[in-house]
This record gives structure tokens, sequence and C-alpha cells, in this order.
């Protein structure tokens, strides 16, 4: 047992440092992928909502494919397409071999998969805070974007919030396919120390243990927004 | 190599594929089931032993990712080797869609109880109240009062659940299950056709929508008693 523990110190003979770094990785690359997931997932709500059919059209297409996918075969979509993408782009310039970042292909389709659903969280907060309130602030003389952000995005802010703290925690999760295209993040650093060791069940245990410290953590960090964004409700 | 080439050469064994993929969700999900009824009323039971219980097993299996889980079982399993050899069982974790299935059950039925319990506290309480002033005792209760409607509430989310299991079913594919990921994953790395996995992303497109209407339908059907207020 001992012996065991003694495999996730830090230093040379210990997984400890190459398994923190990987779990460093994981944290950044969600962290990187929620602006980007909120940003295109509101955006994507504002067109499922808008009058111009192929706007709304576009933005249906677009949750309904990413909410279907399996976010492996959208991670490998992106990767593999987004390779050949680059490559066409890059040989119109130069006669080079560029290859795709896997951080960013990891980004680009875990933001995809996120917005997908966001759009939906965004879509169910724009029907519960009702007709009036447009109204109220048209009435007022607000222009749509004043509007936007002096009196709906105020109050999407508290009604979106449980539903974007799940996909947090979701994406959080998800992360871990990188793994599959070489980037080594927490999972992919504990399939190599399980490698050189063979004690499977040990570190895949520890690296269960880790995720779910994250999504503990996180979960109080949710709560502690929650409690600001309900600051000034009366209950 | 023309894209009919490729769909006579790779398309039937994505076929056989998405079969395999249909068979580990059906068996999960319906396995999950089995365990879920008991984990929820476990996790709404008086004891405290069994309520933590419940909720460890729970939140184990929904706070990690699933394909950290489907490592553990499949790699981890070798470990205990001598162990499930002498109980005679190693023949199943030796093989892959055993562990695929395995993990997927109990992952599946950890989401299904919180669903459950979910929904049996949703059913009013008034119902059980007066179950209990008919006489009836807990257990007819809870099966055929309070358990039948929990499940009509539960039907959506359940629904739901099917879908994040088909899709979350792809990462079988890493472990050398043939289902339609894998079999897209190995004509891929035959062919090195990025289109192949675009036929795959259609084909569980059809799928997930598939299940998605067969799913109206079925909640219609069964709310049908349930009167509805005008839209």
């Amino acid at each position: 047992m001992e012996q065991l523990f003694g495999l996730l110190s830090f230093g040379p003979d210990g997984w400890g440092d190459e398994i923190a770094a990987g779990a460093w990785l994981t944290l950044r690359l969600a962290a990187a992928t929620l602006p980007f997931g909120l940003v295109l997932g509101f955006a994507v709500a504002l067109a499922r909502n808008s009058h111009r059919t192929w706007l709304s059209v576009a933005g249906n297409a677009f949750a309904t494919v990413f909410r279907g996918l399996p976010e492996l075969l959208t991670l490998f979509i992106v990767y593999y397409g987004g390779q050949i993408l680059v490559q066409r782009i890059a040989s119109l310039v130069a006669d080079e071999y560029v290859e795709v970042n896997g951080f960013v292909a990891g980004l680009v389709a875990l933001g995809l998969v996120f917005a997908a659903y966001a759009s939906e969280v965004f879509l169910g907060a724009f029907r519960s805070i009702g007709r009036g309130q447009f109204e109220g602030a048209a009435a007022l003389g607000l222009r749509w974007p004043a509007a936007m952000r002096v009196v709906i995005v105020p109050q999407l802010v508290r009604l979106a919030l449980p539903g974007l703290a799940n996909l947090w925690l979701v994406l959080l999760k998800e992360t871990s396919l990188v793994s599959i295209i070489a980037l080594n993040d927490l999972l992919r650093e504990t399939s190599v120390a399980v490698g050189a060791t063979k004690e499977p069940f040990f570190f895949y245990l520890v690296a269960c243990l880790i995720y779910l410290a994250m999504s503990i953590v996180s979960s109080f960090g949710i709560v502690g927004i929650e409690r600001w964004s309900d600051r000034g409700m009366k209950r | 190599m023309s894209q009919f080439e490729l769909l006579s050469r790779y398309g039937p064994r994505m076929l056989e594929g998405l079969l395999i993929t249909i068979e580990l969700v059906a068996i999960s999900v319906t396995l999950g089931a089995l365990i879920a009824v008991p984990v929820a009323l476990a996790r709404l039971s008086a004891s405290r032993m069994l309520r933590a219980l419940a909720l460890g097993y729970s939140f184990f299996f929904r706070g990690t990712p699933l394909l950290a889980q489907l490592f553990l079982v499949y790699y981890g399993s070798g470990e205990f080797r001598s162990f499930f050899e002498s109980i005679g069982l190693w023949w199943l974790f030796r093989d892959a869609f055993f562990c695929a299935l395995l993990t997927f059950t109990l992952n599946t039925g950890a989401y299904q109880s919180e669903i459950l319990r979910g929904a049996i506290r949703a059913v009013p309480r008034g119902q059980s109240e007066a179950a209990m002033s008919l006489g009836m005792k807990p257990r007819w209760i809870m099966l055929r009062v309070v358990l039948p409607q929990a499940l009509v509430i539960g039907l959506r989310p359940l629904g739901n659940e099917v879908i994040l299991m088909i899709k979350g079913s792809a990462v079988a594919a890493i472990i050398t299950v043939f289902d339609l990921m894998g079999a897209t994953r190995l004509a891929f790395a035959r062919s090195f056709d990025i289109t192949v996995y675009l036929y795959a992303a259609v084909l569980y497109l059809v799928l997930v929508e598939t299940l998605r209407r067969l799913w109206d339908i079925l909640e219609r059907r069964l709310t049908r008693h349930v009167v509805r207020a005008a839209p």
C-alpha cells in the first residue's frame, strides 16, 4: 500500500508531478472552453429566437446536430477535418506541413457541444423572462443593444445559471476525451503512468478521485455564484 | 476512392457497428433501470447507512468521466485476474464488450436512480397519505401508488438519459469494441477519408432523432389520461 502511494510522489520516481500537470491541463482546457462556448451559445440562442427564418433554422440545426452527435465523434471531425482544412489553406501559401494543435481542436469541439446545450438553457431563460420586459424596455425608448444590456441580460444570468452550472460539470468530465487525440490531460498522463507501472486500478482510481474533487470544488463555487446572482431576489 | 466504393467497402461494417451500439445501449439502459430502483429507494430510505451507500455510488459514477470509469473497469480488472479466474469469471472481464456493458450499466444506473428519486419526490404527498388511510401497507403504496406515477413523471428525463447513453457509448470504441464509432475508426484508419466520420455522424443523428420521436409518441400514449391545459 505504502509502495503504491510512493508512486504518487513528486519527482523522478513518482508520477505525482506528471498527473498534477495533466490535471492542470484539464482545468485549463475546461476554463478556456467556457467563454468560447458561452458566447457562441448565446449567439445561437439569439439566432434561434430570431424572426428571420434562415437564422432560426440555422440555429436550430446547429443545436440539433451538436446535441445529437457523440462528443467523441465531434472531436474527431474537428481534429481530423481541421487538419485537412488547415493543410489545404497552408498549401495555397507555402509548401509546408502544418499540424493542428490538439488543445485548439479540443477547445473547438467541446465548445461547439457546450454552445449547443447552452443555447437551450438561454432559450429557456428568454422564455421565462416574458414579453412584458422586452415591451417595457421598448416603451422606455431603449434600443435593442441597450435593452439587452440593462434589462434582459441581468435577469437572464440569474435564470440561466443553474443550467449553465450543470453544463460546466459536464464539460469538466468531457475534457477527458482529448486524451484520445494525444493531448496530455489528466486521463492521458494517468494512462502513461499505468503503462510504466502496471498498476491500472490504483492509478485510474486516483484519476477518478481527482475528477471528483474538481466537481466538488466547482459545486461549492457554483453555490457561491448563485447566491451572488440571487442577491436582489426576495424570498 | 469514390464515395460509392468507400460505402460498399465499409458501409456494411458500419451498419453492423450501429447494431452493436443499439445492443450496448439497450442492454445497459435496461439493466441500469434494475439497479436504479433499489438505489433510488435506498436514497429515500430512513436508514442512514443505506442512504450513504447509495449516495456514494451515485456520486462516484456521476462525478467522474465515463471514459475514466471504462479504463478503471477494463484495465483495472486485469489486476485482479487471479481472483476472477478463481471464481470463473475471467472470460467475462477479458471481453471488451462485457466491460463496456458493465461500465455503462453502472453509469446509467447512477443517473437513472437520480431521475427516479426526483420523480418519486415529485409525486404529491397526498397520494401516499390517501393510500395509507385506505390501510395499504407501505410496500404496496410504493409499488402501486407512488412508483407508477413517478415513472410517468420521470419519462422525459429518462428519454434524455437514453440519448446521452447513445452518445456516450461511442467511447467503447477506445477499448476495441466495434460499435458504430469503432467500425468508423477502423474505416478511417484504412481509407484516410474523413467522409466516413460524416457518414457516422448522419447515422448517429438518425438514431437519436428516431429515438426522440418514438419517445414523444410513447409519452403521449402513457399520459393520455392526464388532462392537459389548452396550449
